[in-house]
């Protein structure tokens, strides 16, 4: 059996990366996830891996989707400002198909903000980010352990699907240690000589691009295809995560560092004989809508509990209609929502 | 018909594609496409080639190139290139070609980043003093005084400062080997071309750094003159202001 190791959570993701063989790391200084780019720079060399820090948080995307183009499995890591910065890029690697894997350990917003974890970029992430017709998958784990784990499947998806994917994390997770058991290589193969740029020989030159301006590279006909890779995915990659819900009328709705407090909300109640359970997407594009409108169909009430002002409540209203009473509890500016007015929410509901 | 002693003197470049251009009359793009086309055969590259292409008019160039190709957004080339060189190391040789806006604009940090990291990268930088895609604005190189779309008085350096020298700017760091600038108006200067960016090629195909080379370029649509005119301008009105030479060789 694999031994359990403390670590940070930033530290987690990026020793999940290296297990997961990325060998090409890219990023710029931001808190609260500066310790992925230290651990990266240690590691990186120990296996002739590069680690650089670039100019900025636009240069560091743009060398991922240099490597990317190239053929190799890489990562950026950032935090809510670095990410918009970071938009134009991952609208490019959308427009031009490329595999990468993007860390946002969220923090307080807008403009500069503040540093203290937070989950203000579900808009953001979910909806596409920067221009264009185009999503990326956003995996939102919820502890430590979990967030190693989606490591290692963010870059199978993101080279199965030919796309980005985020991993939504925000600052208490990157920096809270809790004991995992380190992950193991899928060792998924995934072939990339159809497209990857290594050199015309014998072969047809390859060419990666966005720009789509004639019939014969119709912009319209890369948009469909696009549109049927994200059907596929949303059919097939759903992942969620439900805690006492079975029996629940009172269902809480989080994901993420909200999450953890939401079971224990759900604890509290239970013991005063109040029927709480928690639903927690994992994958928040595609956000799990049917799985959500069956854990739903005999509660009482839906409390969306988000370190936002409401943004994933949108996604749970298009889930579960104008019928059910879908309430909203979240906290702005990097502050976390309160165990005990989570619990005053439901049971003053409860008691209605 | 081809007589039996009939000798090949003049054949088109394996890298470069059989196919019509987009490029308007008397730019310099064609010639300088050219010119790279045959100095990857003459060093048999081809197969080892990536071009990175900016966004400009010359983002198209993956298509005239028979080489593999990358797009980058704009002013990023830099860093695109980066990030394929740091994954295939010296056995790929990346050609990065940018144009003013591109390079000195919105792409002013990557530029400056690169080079001063010393990327193995062989810079083509096409200077024609306008943002020719857009339809003739004003570039960081526009010159003083020179009439564009959102210059219509004429470039004021009040307002604008003074166009940017690249070279002399790129060959203030330490990292760059070689630093050169050319133009494509005449013979001459298209043989001196050509030598500059066989040099800037080869270093990067011994491992010895980054190469910048600057090449003066018409843009007669966008300049609103006739391409002869066009010759005449880079010659009279940019080389004084841009002098051409080598600035290091190392």
């Amino acid at each position: 059996m694999s031994e359990k190791v403390l670590m940070k959570g930033n530290e987690a993701l990026a020793e999940a990366a290296i297990i997961a063989g990325c060998r090409h790391y890219f990023a710029y200084p931001i808190t609260p996830q500066n310790e992925i780019p230290a651990y990266m720079a240690l590691r990186m060399p120990m296996v002739e891996g590069t680690f650089l820090q670039a100019e900025s948080e636009i240069a560091s995307i743009n060398m991922v989707y240099g490597a990317s183009a190239a053929g190799a499995r890489v990562m950026t890591s950032s935090s809510s400002p670095g990410i918009s910065l970071k938009q134009e890029g991952i609208s490019y690697l959308a427009g031009a198909e490329l595999p990468a894997v993007i860390v946002n350990m969220m923090r307080g917003g807008p403009g500069l903000g503040n540093i203290a974890g937070s989950q203000a970029d579900y808009f953001q992430a979910t909806k596409g980010g920067g221009h264009g017709d185009y999503h990326i998958i956003v995996l939102a784990p919820g502890n430590v352990q979990e967030l190693a784990d989606l490591t290692i499947r963010a870059f199978d998806l993101a080279d199965e699907y030919r796309i980005p994917v985020m991993i939504l994390g925000d600052g208490f997770l990157g920096q809270m240690s809790e004991p995992l058991v380190l992950p193991k290589p899928t060792g998924k193969k995934f072939d990339k000589s159809s497209w990857a740029l290594s050199g015309a020989k014998g072969r047809d030159h390859h060419i990666v691009y966005s720009l789509r301006l004639t019939p014969e590279h119709a912009l319209e006909e890369l948009n469909i295809r696009l549109q049927e890779r994200y059907a596929a995915i949303s059919e097939k990659e759903i992942l969620f995560d439900t805690y006492r819900a079975d029996d629940a009328e009172f269902l809480l709705v989080a994901f993420g560092t909200s999450s953890r407090l939401c079971r224990n909300a759900v604890n509290i109640l239970r013991k005063e004989g109040i029927k709480a359970g928690l639903f927690r997407p994992i994958t928040l594009w595609p956000f799990p809508y049917d799985e959500l409108e069956k854990a739903a169909e005999k509660v009482r009430m839906v409390l969306s509990v988000e370190m936002n002002a409401g943004q994933m409540i949108e996604d749970i209203r298009l889930a579960l209609g104008k019928d059910k009473d879908i309430q909203s509890y979240g906290k702005m500016g990097g502050v976390v929502p309160e165990v005990d007015e989570i619990v005053e929410k439901v049971r003053s509901y409860g008691t209605r | 018909m081809a007589q039996d002693n009939a000798k090949l003197v003049y054949d088109r470049p394996e890298a470069l594609v059989d196919r019509a251009h987009h490029y308007c009359p008397g730019c310099g793009h064609g010639i300088i496409h050219k010119l790279l086309a045959e100095i990857i055969d003459d060093a048999g590259i081809r197969e080892n080639t990536i071009i990175v292409a900016p966004v400009g008019c010359s983002v198209l160039a993956y298509f005239y190139l028979n080489v593999d190709g990358c797009e980058a957004a704009h002013g990023r080339a830099p860093a695109v290139a980066t990030g394929i060189k740091r994954v295939h190391g010296n056995s790929k040789h990346v050609l990065v070609y940018q144009g003013d806006g591109d390079l000195l604009a919105i792409g002013t940090a990557e530029t400056i980043h690169a080079a001063n990291r010393g990327e193995n990268l062989t810079i083509i930088f096409v200077n024609n003093a306008i943002y020719g895609m857009t339809g003739g604005q004003m570039a960081p190189t526009s010159l003083a005084e020179q009439k564009t779309k959102t210059s219509p008085y004429g470039r004021k350096v009040a307002d604008f400062g003074q166009p940017i020298r690249a070279c002399e700017m790129i060959n203030t760091l330490e990292a760059p080997v070689f630093i050169e600038r050319c133009a494509v108006n005449s013979v001459k200067n298209i043989l001196k071309t050509k030598k500059a960016l066989k040099k800037a090629v080869k270093n990067q195909v011994e491992g010895r750094g980054y190469s910048f080379v600057e090449i003066l370029s018409m843009c007669p649509t966008g300049w609103g003159i006739k391409p002869v005119d066009a010759l005449k301008w880079v010659e009279d009105a940019m080389i004084p202001y841009y002098p051409l030479g080598n600035f290091r060789d190392r």
